[in-house]
């Protein structure tokens, strides 16, 4: 049998996370390729109902990554886009699906290494986790 | 699209425009017509019709349904148009992002394991097989999403303790799924049957003879569109307003007087199930019963169906029926739908277009308010 190689998507805010990204390709930043990046304006455009699609057509994780508090360049979508991971974990809750798999980070611009490492341990958790079972009907 | 048409004897329609005059949509939002719909898809413009944004918006409240002359079945024929619009790649607008209608669809997964019965309190008998049935339907998932302005748990709780009361310890199942009435009416009939085998088959496991729901989508869900699955068996199928009026008259439970108190028709309940006479009852039996002008099969829907399509139109529904609510003087507007109770509320969490005064009435959910009223408690 084949190693479970997990498939995540990623919603990275375009003015910190994507950025981020950016730097760690640019600095030659090893990480996992289970990641598929999304580029949204902002992590507070992330509405749980994203998530939760994602995870019914089959992603094994869904990382939001955006700019840490006070720094989101329209001014509070990162608070709402943690209310809103947090509204949809509770659901996932009720749902029986694994809270695990959706993971919200604060990664600046500068911090190539932090998305790297990030998507590292994610990757590694899923892997842990195993498949998510909505994909697998 | 014929068949529907046949169906739902839409070629009867004399377009003498009684639907158009009587629909709550149409009444604030000038580009919905359902006469016109009606005319278009007599002149087979099948496409135009799937792709019209506008057949997401009919709230299949079937206010025209009743005033109809040709009886065209109105509601039923949007319903066809949205599963075979569905079918062509079309979806609905819906509220909150769709995220409901994603909830909806996870739970037709056979494996998945739900935790949806935290809510039951040590001081509330359940029970996993038995005679009675209690098919809590999305009271849990509200209460994930809405618990910022009301309580759907609450109406769980409170049904419970009513069936307590009545000597019942009812079955309530981890593995009930969602009904599937806002799948089915938003044209995703697939899942919608998915929905409702997997249903049928812990019903079944469940020996349960009478199933009580305090949802009315989810009676005429499983009265109604369960038939087929259910055949063969005798399944007895009642709303929660019904179940405490029969406590009433029988002397099994008593109420203590709560109010003046005015009532909201919920679609389902009114026009779809013809109940309007039990929850009236039920009122009268702990206060006096105030009625709005529009009541009844007059009465309007509270704005939102199915999660499919929620606007400033919607709002502007609601809050001409809270206005309506708070002139009768009553102290609150009971209602038996969740959905009514969680769209009211909603109108008036945020900013509201018009002076607070006039639409500051409490809602509150019909079996909460008689339960708050036991006499004994
Ligand atoms: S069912 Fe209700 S909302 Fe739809 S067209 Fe008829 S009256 Fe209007
Ligand atoms: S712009 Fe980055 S989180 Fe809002």
């Amino acid at each position: 049998m084949t190693e479970f190689s997990p498939r995540i998507v990623a919603f990275c805010c375009n003015w910190c996370s994507y950025v981020g990204a950016d730097l760690a390709g640019t600095s030659r930043l090893k990480y996992p390729d289970n990641i598929r990046i999304m580029r949204v304006m902002c992590s507070g455009q992330v509405f749980p109902s994203y998530i939760l699609k994602a995870l019914e057509l089959g992603a094994d994780g869904v990382l939001v990554a955006g700019c840490h508090i006070g720094d989101c360049h329209y001014v509070s979508g990162n608070k709402k886009a943690q209310e809103r991971v947090e509204t949809l974990l509770r659901v996932m809750k009720t749902l029986g699906l694994d809270p695990r798999r959706v993971r919200l980070e604060w990664i600046s611009a500068s911090e190539g290494m932090k998305f790297a490492s990030t998507v590292k341990e994610f990757v590694e958790e899923i892997k842990e986790l195993g498949p998510n079972l909505l994909g697998v009907r | 699209m014929k068949q529907i048409i046949k169906r739902t004897k839409a070629y009867y329609c004399v377009e003498c425009g009684k639907c158009s005059g009587s629909c709550p949509v149409a009444r604030v939002n000038e580009g919905f017509s359902p006469r016109v719909i009606v005319e278009r898809a007599l002149s087979g413009m099948k496409g135009e019709i799937e792709g019209d944004r506008e057949l997401w918006t009919c709230l299949t409240c079937e206010a025209c349904t009743t005033k109809c002359p040709s009886t065209v079945k109105f509601s039923e024929f949007i319903r066809g148009m949205r599963s075979s619009a569905f079918n062509s790649g079309y979806t609905s607008r819906c509220s909150q992002g769709g995220l409901l209608h994603s909830i909806q669809r996870v739970q037709s997964y056979r494996d998945i394991v739900q935790n949806r019965l935290q809510w039951i309190s040590d001081d509330l008998k359940t029970s996993t097989e038995g005679e009675v049935l209690y098919f809590t339907g999305c009271l849990p998932y509200f209460e994930n999403l809405f618990s910022g302005f009301v309580n759907p748990l609450e109406i769980a709780r409170s049904t419970v303790k009513i069936l307590n009361k009545a000597g019942i310890s009812p079955v309530v199942s981890p593995n009930e799924r969602c009904c599937g009435h806002d799948l089915l009416w938003t044209g995703n009939v697939e899942t919608f049957q998915k929905l409702a085998r997997l249903n049928i088959e812990m019903i079944k496991e469940s020996g349960a003879s009478r199933i009580v729901t305090s949802c009315p989508e989810c009676l005429r869900t499983l009265k109604l569109d369960y038939a087929d699955f259910f055949e063969g068996t005798d399944i007895e199928i009642v709303h929660i307003s019904e179940f405490i009026s029969s406590l009433i008259k029988n002397n099994d439970i008593k109420l203590n007087r709560a109010g003046i108190m005015t009532y909201q028709d919920p679609c389902r309940l009114g026009r779809h199930m013809g109940i309007y006479d039990a929850p009236r009852e039920v009122i009268k039996s702990m206060g006096e019963l105030v009625e709005m002008n529009k009541n009844r099969e007059e009465s309007s829907c509270c704005g939102v169906s199915a999660w499919a399509t929620c606007e400033g139109n919607s709002k502007l529904m609601q809050i001409e029926r809270l206005i309506e609510a708070k002139s009768t003087g009553a102290d609150m507007l009971v209602t038996s739908c969740p959905k009514c109770l969680i769209h009211f509320r909603c109108a008036v969490h945020n900013q509201i277009p018009v002076e607070k005064e006039k639409v500051d009435i409490p809602v509150v959910d019909l079996t909460v308010a008689a339960c708050r009223a036991l006499a004994g408690e």
